[in-house]
């Protein structure tokens, strides 16, 4: 009796000592955005709030804290309330599953890839319930186109994951990883680089980023499903997109990247001089490199259109995915050396 | 960071109904608890720190400065419908393709013409559908 307890109570320690961390890293990812962007069009960003303005993110949060919390008169009380909360369960509790090195993994779980496409795909809900409790024409406009977008993006997704799931013979993220294993060159991205590309596009376009982001659009439907949001309610949204973008991050690196293995395995020399680096090192350098992908395509690309989005998803990458799951499962197939001997 | 406690199940112990498998899964339904928790934590913070001075201007749903002219819930195209009948369709075979895709390699030439007779019906139906201009959005 008290061994299942205490295992619960143990349980509930790790969960916050990965959702902890991980939210100190959304508050430094805005951070990051703000800075990165500005540098890129010639401005310094935050620099105010303490030492180079690293005290921003918490500035932030105190203001939205400090806002009152409106729940329009016109809207669905409850699932209004809901539906913020419905937006962060799923994008939080995908992390279960995410081994963060070699043997850091909270629930090694069998099915862990369909875990976090069952859970990423629940974060419509929250959306789509925003939009329509929010009785606000800007706010169900944004649910709907939102809600399009993202299913229609999930089935290019699904379709690369199957890709990866051929060549490493398992649902299971650790094994997954552990199958690219030898060095560069055997990470999933050469031999699924069509799938690693619509992987990320996908994933770009399924959080809701420019140049997809027309589900916000602030030019046009003012800020989308979340217009009639305020205060802490509104950051609970923030957080929740902040976290998928780390996600999606992580994903692509876990998926197609090798997660934490080196970089340098198999070149002679270089494999110990760094051996001494561990894993979780790894899959962070390479996991900010895709947070930075995801800074650096904001700051480049117009919004699309929202015909072009769809035409993107149905037209061009699901039959491009679709192809690449056949060529695959065909070199496995026919054993086609090295990656699928 | 936390340890892992990976959590087999053993060859020789007696059939549970699949309970060990299942334990695995307590950490994941514990996650989604602490999900909602931190969704509705700040709320209620927020809420009570926030003040509350509603009035009637604040309170109707935002149209750039204007009373709303009619209900929000407008009919809308039709096409997000057939977005969605589609989605059903491709997301189901999505859900086809996760099982063979793992177990490819021991299913062999037979699996493997199999869902390539399954691929080429469904390719038939998307090439249909792309005739008729079902993905049009102009």
């Amino acid at each position: 009796m008290f061994d299942s307890i205490f295992a619960i109570i143990w349980i509930f320690i790790k969960i916050i000592a990965i959702v902890l961390p991980l939210l100190l890293c959304v508050a430094y990812l805005t951070y990051a955005e703000r800075k990165v962007i500005g540098y890129m069009q010639g401005r310094i960003g935050p620099n105010r709030v303490g030492i180079l303005g690293l005290g921003q993110p918490f500035a932030d949060f105190l203001k939205l804290l400090c806002k009152e919390i409106i729940i329009p008169s016109a809207s669905n009380r409850y699932l209004f309330i809901i539906a913020p909360i419905l937006t962060i369960a799923p994008a939080l509790a995908a992390w279960s599953v995410i081994p963060f090195s070699q043997d850091i993994v909270l629930a090694n779980v069998n099915a862990g890839v369909l875990f976090i496409f069952a859970m990423s795909s629940l974060g419509v809900y929250g959306v789509l319930i925003a939009g329509w409790a929010s009785n606000s024409k800007y706010a169900f406009f944004g649910a709907l186109r939102a809600a399009a977008q993202t299913i229609s993006y999930e089935i290019a997704m699904g379709f690369a994951l199957v890709g990866v799931l051929l060549a490493a013979g398992s649902v299971n993220l650790q094994e997954i990883v552990l199958a690219q294993q030898g060095g560069l060159w055997h990470w999933y991205w050469l031999p699924l680089l069509p799938l690693f590309v619509i992987f990320w596009i996908a994933g770009m376009a399924e959080t809701n980023r420019a140049p997809f982001d027309v589900a916000e659009g602030e030019s046009e439907i003012v800020a989308g499903f979340h217009v009639e949001y305020a205060g802490m309610s509104f950051a609970v949204f923030f957080l929740a997109e902040y976290t998928s973008m780390i996600l999606i991050s992580i994903l692509t690196v876990l998926f197609f990247l090798g997660g934490w293995l080196s970089p340098f395995e198999g070149i002679p020399g270089l494999q110990t001089a760094f051996a001494f680096v561990p894993g979780f090192v790894w899959l962070v350098i390479k996991t900010c490199f895709f947070l930075l992908l995801y800074l650096w395509i904001r700051a480049t690309f117009p919004r699309y259109r929202y015909d072009q989005i769809m035409r993107l998803g149905w037209k061009i990458l699901i039959p491009v995915a679709l192809l690449w799951v056949i060529v695959v499962s065909a070199a496995i197939i026919c054993k086609i050396g090295p990656w699928f001997s | 960071m936390a340890q892992a406690v990976p959590v087999r199940v053993r060859p020789s112990a007696p059939y549970n109904g699949g309970f060990d498998m299942l334990q695995t899964y307590l950490p994941v339904l514990c996650f989604i608890v602490i999900g909602c928790v931190f969704g509705l934590g700040p709320i209620i913070l927020g809420w009570l720190v926030g003040p509350k001075r509603p009035n009637k201007a604040k309170l109707a749903p935002y149209e750039c400065g204007f009373e709303a002219f009619e209900d929000a819930r407008l009919p809308f195209d039709v096409r997000y419908y057939l977005v969605a009948i589609l989605f059903i369709i491709f997301d189901l075979e999505t859900a086809f393709l996760f099982p063979w895709a793992v177990a490819l390699r021991k299913i062999g030439i037979v699996g493997f013409s199999a869902m390539m007779f399954f691929l080429l019906i469904l390719v038939v139906g998307f090439i249909y559908e792309w005739k008729k201009g079902a993905l049009e959005w102009e």
